[in-house]
């Protein structure tokens, strides 16, 4: 990493001048995000952003932004990139993959895009075991569109769709997505991880890290899924998020390595 | 260069293989498939990309990938199939990617059947998907024709980064014909300055079909209707049989324009002054072309393997200047030489009557 030295002097007893430790990785653009208080996904981008400069591979990494709150991901991550129609970034990202083998590619996706209208996508490019890097953010609803009902809507999960809480018996059981595709022999990482406490966002940077390092050294499909707060329309303040992931979905979804292929390096 | 038998659907794989096509990706649909399992051989013994898509969807948002990244990609399908593109090629449209499609037509609506048909007329020159585009629309009636198409179809779709498709039906993609297949043109190396490579050295590409605010959604909207005014300009292509002298036209495209040139012929024996208009670009259609033959003809029979979708255009251009009779056929019925001929004997007659001559 570069540090900058500051011209001003520091108001402590050392000597020594500030060193700027801590900065905008150089695979972020310095557009303010628009999500709101308390959001994941300004987080994640931050950390996926680290991991692929201190990877070294910011000129020949190409993103597929959703469709959903991360649609404007393309203008946040300082790489070439695209915007995928709903759900169907797995396949832009194959083709791109195909034909630029030698580039690193990903898609950074939400639940309703990965889960549900891209179902047959994600789980296609994983049988398959696409070269390509999946960052699935799972905040339990449909965000952009105002919080209805996502296939991972925990039961009894109030939404805008399910208003009486999910009822999983009309509605349907919520999804675990790692958790499915990981038997595949041709998914090399799959895993889940959380951002309700900052230990766990530690191991959620280093599981994106795992993620990039699997495509790297080419041997298969990576995916991570975040459990993300989504406090607006959660309805909670961005604490109580926090809360909510660590009481409400942790039991629904449990973090943990699902499948890491043991040609995988750190 | 020598003359081979090829199948339709063959010939279309080689001629975009000699075309230079860097990826295919495609999803198994009759009467198409040929197609696609000529590329799952040639493609890999070329070192280019070929995939089996998942379904249609998959396929055109595989090629939408692909062209974001520079490549020549295709993919091909018949009917059904297409109406799963749909979504894919809107994005593809709003994002100005270039990209060639095959649509090898079947009866619909629906499962319909695996016939030939031409009922994607509309849906492949007025609602490829949402929002307002048009592909580029190419209509072979030969397979050699077919070949030529092709050859051309993905230095039209990167001139103009756009979508060009080739629709042909079921009669055209299943026979074997003589053809003259081009030479081989390698893939291409170098990649246009859009493409997504990744940002060494460069700004970032971004390529997107989102533009949140209004104003700024109408200007990309102005670009892209300026764009295909300068393909409806620059890109119609159409074919005349016989219309120098013709008091009778018929126009027809694809595999109905064949057994309309029979029927021509059949009306001229029978001492009526038959010609035949064929348009080859659907969309753009060739308009001033055939604005200038129905200014001067008595009457025009429109024959198509549908319920009556170009006669539309034809009516629009015709203006009443002279009657338009709809011959259509469906459900994968090809209509015979001898209907169409007994469609112009009829307008003859009718015209003769009003003319008072009623020998
Ligand atoms: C084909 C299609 N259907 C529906 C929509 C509307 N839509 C936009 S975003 C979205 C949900 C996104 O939710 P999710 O993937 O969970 O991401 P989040 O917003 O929560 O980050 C939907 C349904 C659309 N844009 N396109």
């Amino acid at each position: 990493m570069t540090t900058m030295v500051m011209e001003r002097e520091a108001p402590t007893l050392t000597a020594t001048p500030w060193e700027l430790v801590y900065q905008r990785p150089a695979a972020l653009t310095d557009l303010p995000t628009h999500y709101c208080p308390g959001c994941s996904h300004g987080a994640i981008h931050r950390m996926v952003a680290e991991v692929i400069d201190e990877l070294g591979i910011r000129e020949r990494t190409i993103g597929v932004a959703p469709v959903g709150c991360a649609v404007f991901a393309y203008k946040y991550f300082n790489l070439d990139s695209c915007e995928a129609a709903h759900g169907r970034a797995p396949a832009m990202a194959t083709g791109l993959k195909r034909v630029r083998p030698d580039r690193i590619v990903f898609t950074y996706q939400g639940d309703g895009d990965l889960a549900s209208i891209g179902g047959n996508e994600i789980l296609h490019a994983a049988l398959r075991g696409e070269q390509i890097t999946v960052i699935f953010v799972n905040n339990a609803v449909y965000g952009m569109t105002g919080g209805q009902m996502a296939p991972t809507t925990i039961a009894g999960m109030k939404t805008t769709s399910s208003p009486m809480g999910r009822d999983v018996l009309t509605q349907g059981y919520p999804i675990h997505i790692p958790e499915l595709l990981a038997p595949m022999p041709g998914v090399a990482y799959a895993v889940r991880r959380s951002m309700h406490a900052v230990a766990e966002m530690r191991k959620v940077k280093k599981a994106i890290r795992m993620a990039f390092q699997a495509q790297l050294q080419g041997v298969g499909f990576s995916i991570v899924e975040i459990l993300g707060a989504c406090p607006t329309n959660w309805h909670v303040s961005p604490t109580d998020a926090l809360d909510y992931i660590r009481d409400r979905m942790l039991p629904e979804y449990p973090v943990g390595d699902f499948k890491v292929d043991a040609r995988l390096r750190d | 260069m020598a003359r081979e038998l090829w199948k339709g659907n063959e010939a279309l794989a080689e001629a975009a293989i000699r075309a230079g096509v860097d990826a295919f990706f495609g999803y198994p649909i009759t009467p198409q498939t040929e197609l696609l399992e000529y590329m799952a051989r040639r493609m890999p013994e070329l070192g280019r990309t070929f995939l089996q898509a998942e379904s249609e969807i998959g396929a055109i948002n595989m090629v939408y990938g692909a062209a974001c990244a520079g490549a020549r990609a295709m993919t091909s399908s018949s009917s059904p199939g297409i109406s799963l593109m749909q979504e894919g090629l809107s994005y593809i449209a709003g994002s100005e990617v270039p990209c060639v499609l095959v649509d090898i037509m079947r009866g619909g609506p629906g499962l319909g059947n695996i016939q030939p048909g031409q009922a994607d007329y509309f849906q492949l020159t007025r609602s490829a998907g949402h929002g307002d585009f048009h592909p580029l629309v190419l209509a072979p009636a030969t397979v050699q024709e077919a070949v030529d198409l092709m050859t051309i179809s993905f230095d039209l779709a990167f001139q103009y980064r756009t979508i060009v498709i080739i629709a042909g039906d079921g009669a055209l993609g299943q026979m074997m014909e003589p053809v003259t297949l081009p030479p081989m043109r390698p893939p291409r190396q170098e990649r246009p300055a859009w493409a997504l490579t990744g940002v060494d050295g460069r700004q970032p590409n971004i390529i997107t079909s989102l533009y949140l605010d209004a104003d700024e959604l109408e200007q990309v909207n102005l670009r892209l209707q300026a764009k295909l005014a300068r393909i409806a300009a620059a890109e119609q292509r159409w074919e005349c049989y016989l219309t120098d002298d013709a008091d009778f036209l018929v126009v027809a495209f694809g595999t109905v324009a064949r057994i309309a040139r029979t029927a021509v012929r059949t009306a001229r024996a029978a001492g009526i002054r038959a010609g035949l208009f064929r348009p080859i670009s659907l969309w753009p259609f060739p308009a001033p072309a055939l604005d200038q033959l129905a200014a001067r003809v008595k009457g025009v029979v429109v024959a198509e393997m549908n319920a009556g979708q170009m006669v539309e255009d034809v009516r629009l251009i015709v203006r009443g200047r002279a009657p338009v009779r709809f011959l259509g056929r469906t459900g994968g019925v090809i209509p015979l030489p001898d209907e169409i001929a007994s469609e112009l004997t009829h307008m003859a007659r009718i015209d003769a009557h009003a003319n008072g001559d009623r020998g």
